[in-house]
C-alpha cells in the first residue's frame, strides 16, 4: 500500500485515425507518463495546446477507454469496471464555463445532479440542504438556485462548476484550465477559492493550464509535457528557478512578465518552428526539431526521464 | 500638419438593440504619435475591440458611432464615405483580428487572399504583386513562400496563420496597425515569437501599433503608452513605467495586483472583488464604483472627471481629486449599490481608515 492519494503509472492513450479505407494509425495524444499526488497536494501540469494535458485529466477520469498503464487510487486500481465508485472521490472542473453547463438545468440542479446519480441523499429536504450548502461553499447565493446558466457570468459560472464537482465530497479534483477563459480581475477570485478549498477540505488537485505563472503559484509540484509525455518534474520553486529542459528554459523564458522594467532586459528565448503533427512524431526526442540543444544522438534515441537532484526528473540527453 | 498620426476625441459607440442602448464606446480620447504602440487594455466587454472597429468603420448592425472625431491625418473618418474609407481600410491603416483559423477565408489559396490586398490598393500588376507577396512572406517569416502561396488556410498552423494575417496587412506599409487581440488564440512560445516579429517590422517599417489586448504581460513588453478601459471609459492612460508604477486608479492597481508573477515569491493574490460590468444595467457615477474597495459617496453619484497626475499620466478617479476625496470620504453606511457594504470582508475600517 502506497502512500500516494494518486499513482500513475506508464499511462498510454492513443487514438486510433483512419488514414485510408483499411489504414489505420494511432495518434499517441498520451505516451507512457507516470506520477503521483499525495493528499492534499497539488500537481500542475503545462504545455502547449495539443501535448495531451487535457488528455491525461480526461484518462484519469475514464472519460475515455485508456489504451495502457495502471492508475492507482490510495493503493487500488482503478478500471473502467469500478471507475463509477472512484467518480465519487474524483471529480472534474472543466475549461470553458460556457459549455460545461447544460443550459436547460436550473443552477440547482447542476449542482445537485452527483447527488441524483449516486443517491446520496436521504430526502428532497436533505438534498436541498447539500445543495444550499455547495452554493455557500462557492459563494453563491441560495436564490441563485433556481436560476438558469444563462443568467451567469463566466466567474459565476465556473463557481457552479465547482460546487458541482465539490458535491460527493472528493478527495482529488482534476481542473482541467479552470481560469484560462475567465478576465484577469475574475482569474485571482477562482484561483484564490481553489487555494481556500483545498485548505479547508484537504484537497488534491491535478491543475491542468498552459499559463505558467498561474500554475506556478497554485501548484507545489509542476510536470511539464511535450508532445505526450513528461519532459520535466520538479517542484515549483525549483523549475522556475533552476530548470533544466530546455523545452522548459524557453517555455520560461516566453511568459511576457507584466513589468516595463523586467520586460525589456529579459532575454527571450524564441523557439523556431511550430510543434510536430502527432501524426508524424520525430525520430528520438520529440523536442529536436525546435531544441537549440539538439545533438545527434537526440535523432536516434529517445531521451528517458531521469533523476537529477532530489525530486527533479528531466527526460533530456544534454544534461549532465 | 496635425502632431498626431490619430487623434481620437470623445468617441462614443453604441450598440442599439433591443433590450436597449448598450454604450460599448462612451466618451473616450486618445492620441497615437507616428511609430509609436498604444496598447489598449480591459476585460471582454471594456469596449477595446469596438474601439477599433470605430477606427476601421467596420462595426456591424446595430453598431453606430454617436459622436465625435477620429482624426486621421487630419481628416475625420467618423465623417469619411465609404469610398474615402476603402481607400484608407488595408492601405492607411489595417488590422489583424484575434483568431487566426477564422479571419483567413477558407476556400481561397493563401496567394489569392494575399495578392487581394496588393492588387487593390497599389497599381503593381499580377507578376509584380506575386513577387510583393513572397517578399511579404519571407518577411513574416514563413518557409519556402512560393510554395506556401499556393496552399489554402488550413494546410497553416495557428501562428503560420498570423504571420499570414501580418504579411495582409502590412501588404501596402500602413501607418498604423491595428493588432485586436493577436496573441490571444496562440500558445507561449508561438507568442513569443509573433511579438517578437511585430517588433522587428516596427522597427523597419516605422509604423505606429495599437495593440489591444488583455495580457498585461503583452503590454508591458511591447507597449510604449497605454489606455486601460473598464465599461467602455478611459480609466487611466499614459506612459507604459507611470500605468505600472504608478497607478492612480483603483481598477488598474485591482488589474497588477490580481495577476500571479512568476519572478515573485507565492503570496496570496487580491483579485478584484464582484462581477464584470453589465453594459445595459450601468451604475450611476463611476461605472467601477460597485467593485472599488476604495468607493466614495461622491463615485455613487457622479463621473469622476480626467485629472492630470503629470505630463505622461491621466486617471479619472475621485481619489486623485484631494478636496473631494476628503469631503466625501465617508461611506453611506445604508448604501445598497456600492459592493462594500453588501460583502463584510471588504467593509473592514482599514478600508476606510485609509479614506479617513
Amino acid at each position: 500500500m502506497s502512500k500516494a492519494l494518486l499513482e500513475v503509472k506508464e499511462l498510454k492513450q492513443y487514438f486510433p485515425i483512419s488514414t485510408g479505407l483499411f489504414k489505420t494509425i494511432n495518434l499517441k495524444a498520451v505516451d507512457g507518463i507516470s506520477f503521483s499526488i499525495e493528499h492534499g497536494e497539488t500537481l500542475g501540469l503545462v504545455g502547449e495546446s495539443g501535448c495531451g494535458k487535457s488528455t491525461v485529466g480526461r484518462a484519469l477520469i475514464q472519460l475515455y477507454k485508456v489504451t495502457g498503464g495502471q492508475i492507482f487510487f490510495e493503493g487500488n486500481e482503478i478500471n473502467a469496471k469500478n471507475i463509477k465508485d472512484y467518480r465519487k472521490v474524483m471529480a472534474m472542473v472543466f475549461q470553458d464555463p460556457y459549455s460545461s453547463l447544460d443550459p436547460r438545468m436550473t443552477v440547482g440542479d447542476i449542482i445537485g445532479e452527483p447527488l441524483d446519480i449516486h443517491k446520496t441523499y436521504k430526502s428532497k429536504q436533505n438534498r436541498r440542504d447539500r445543495i444550499q450548502q455547495l452554493m455557500e461553499i462557492v459563494g453563491l447565493s441560495n436564490e441563485h438556485a433556481n436560476r438558469y446558466p444563462h443568467e451567469f457570468s463566466g466567474g459565476q459560472r465556473q463557481r457552479i462548476g465547482i460546487a458541482r464537482a465539490l458535491a460527493l465530497n472528493p478527495k482529488f479534483i482534476i481542473c482541467d484550465e479552470p481560469v484560462s477563459a475567465l478576465d484577469v480581475s475574475i482569474q485571482a477570485q477562482i484561483i484564490n477559492m481553489f487555494e481556500e478549498l483545498q485548505e479547508s477540505l484537504n484537497l488534491a488537485y491535478l491543475f491542468i493550464a498552459h499559463d505558467l505563472s498561474v500554475v506556478k503559484h497554485i501548484s507545489k509540484r509542476i510536470a511539464v509535457m511535450y508532445m505526450g509525455k513528461i519532459v520535466e518534474l520538479a517542484s515549483s520553486d525549483e523549475l522556475i528557478n533552476s530548470p533544466l529542459h530546455p523545452y522548459t528554459v524557453s517555455l520560461l523564458s516566453a511568459v511576457p512578465v507584466p513589468d516595463p522594467n523586467i520586460a525589456k532586459t529579459k532575454k527571450r528565448i524564441v523557439l523556431q518552428g511550430d510543434i510536430p503533427s502527432p501524426m508524424n512524431m520525430p525520430s528520438g526526442c520529440p523536442f529536436r526539431t525546435r531544441c537549440p540543444k539538439a545533438t545527434e544522438i537526440c535523432a536516434k534515441e529517445l531521451p528517458l526521464l531521469r533523476e537529477m537532484s532530489q525530486g527533479h526528473t528531466v527526460a533530456c540527453h544534454n544534461i549532465d | 500638419m496635425a502632431k498626431y498620426l490619430l487623434s481620437v476625441k470623445n468617441l462614443r459607440t453604441s450598440f442599439f438593440t433591443s433590450a436597449g442602448e448598450v454604450k460599448a464606446v462612451d466618451d473616450i480620447s486618445f492620441n497615437l504619435e507616428k511609430g509609436k504602440v498604444l496598447g489598449i487594455v480591459g476585460e471582454s466587454g471594456s469596449g477595446k475591440s469596438v474601439t477599433a472597429y470605430s477606427i476601421m468603420r467596420i462595426l456591424s448592425n446595430p453598431g453606430k458611432i454617436v459622436s465625435g472625431k477620429i482624426l486621421f491625418n487630419g481628416e475625420d473618418l467618423v465623417l469619411a464615405n465609404e469610398f474615402a474609407m476603402r481607400k484608407i481600410r488595408g492601405n492607411k491603416i489595417s488590422i489583424i483580428f484575434q483568431d487566426p483559423m477564422t479571419s483567413l477565408n477558407p476556400v481561397y489559396t493563401i496567394g489569392n487572399q494575399l495578392l487581394e490586398a496588393i492588387l487593390l490598393h497599389t497599381d503593381n500588376d499580377k507578376v509584380k504583386a506575386k513577387a510583393r507577396a513572397i517578399e511579404l512572406l519571407t518577411l513574416v517569416g514563413v518557409n519556402e513562400p512560393e510554395k506556401r502561396l499556393k496552399q489554402y488556410p488550413y494546410e497553416f498552423s495557428g501562428g503560420m496563420r498570423q504571420r499570414v494575417m501580418i504579411a495582409m496587412a502590412l501588404a501596402c506599409e500602413p501607418d498604423i496597425l491595428i493588432a485586436d487581440e493577436p496573441t490571444t488564440a496562440l500558445d507561449v512560445t508561438i507568442q513569443a515569437q509573433i511579438l517578437e516579429l511585430m517588433q522587428s517590422i516596427q522597427k523597419k517599417m516605422g509604423m505606429a501599433i495599437i495593440l489591444i489586448t488583455h495580457d498585461l504581460g503583452v503590454v508591458a513588453n511591447m507597449c510604449d503608452e497605454i489606455l486601460v478601459m473598464y465599461a467602455g471609459k478611459v480609466a487611466e492612460r499614459g506612459t507604459a513605467k507611470e500605468i505600472f508604477y504608478n497607478p492612480h486608479h483603483e481598477y488598474t492597481k485591482g488589474l497588477l495586483n490580481s495577476i500571479p508573477n512568476l519572478e515573485e515569491e507565492h503570496k496570496k493574490l487580491t483579485p478584484i472583488e464582484g462581477n464584470p460590468i453589465d453594459l445595459l444595467n450601468m451604475p450611476s457615477g463611476c461605472s467601477f464604483s460597485p467593485r472599488c474597495s476604495k468607493c466614495m459617496k461622491i463615485c455613487l453619484e457622479e463621473f469622476p472627471p480626467e485629472q492630470r497626475i503629470n505630463e505622461e499620466h491621466i486617471a479619472s478617479c475621485w481619489i486623485n481629486v484631494k478636496n473631494k476625496a476628503e469631503e466625501n470620504a465617508v461611506i453611506d453606511e445604508n448604501c445598497t449599490v456600492c459592493f462594500n457594504n453588501n460583502k463584510d470582508k471588504l467593509h473592514d475600517d482599514k478600508v476606510r481608515g485609509k479614506i479617513l
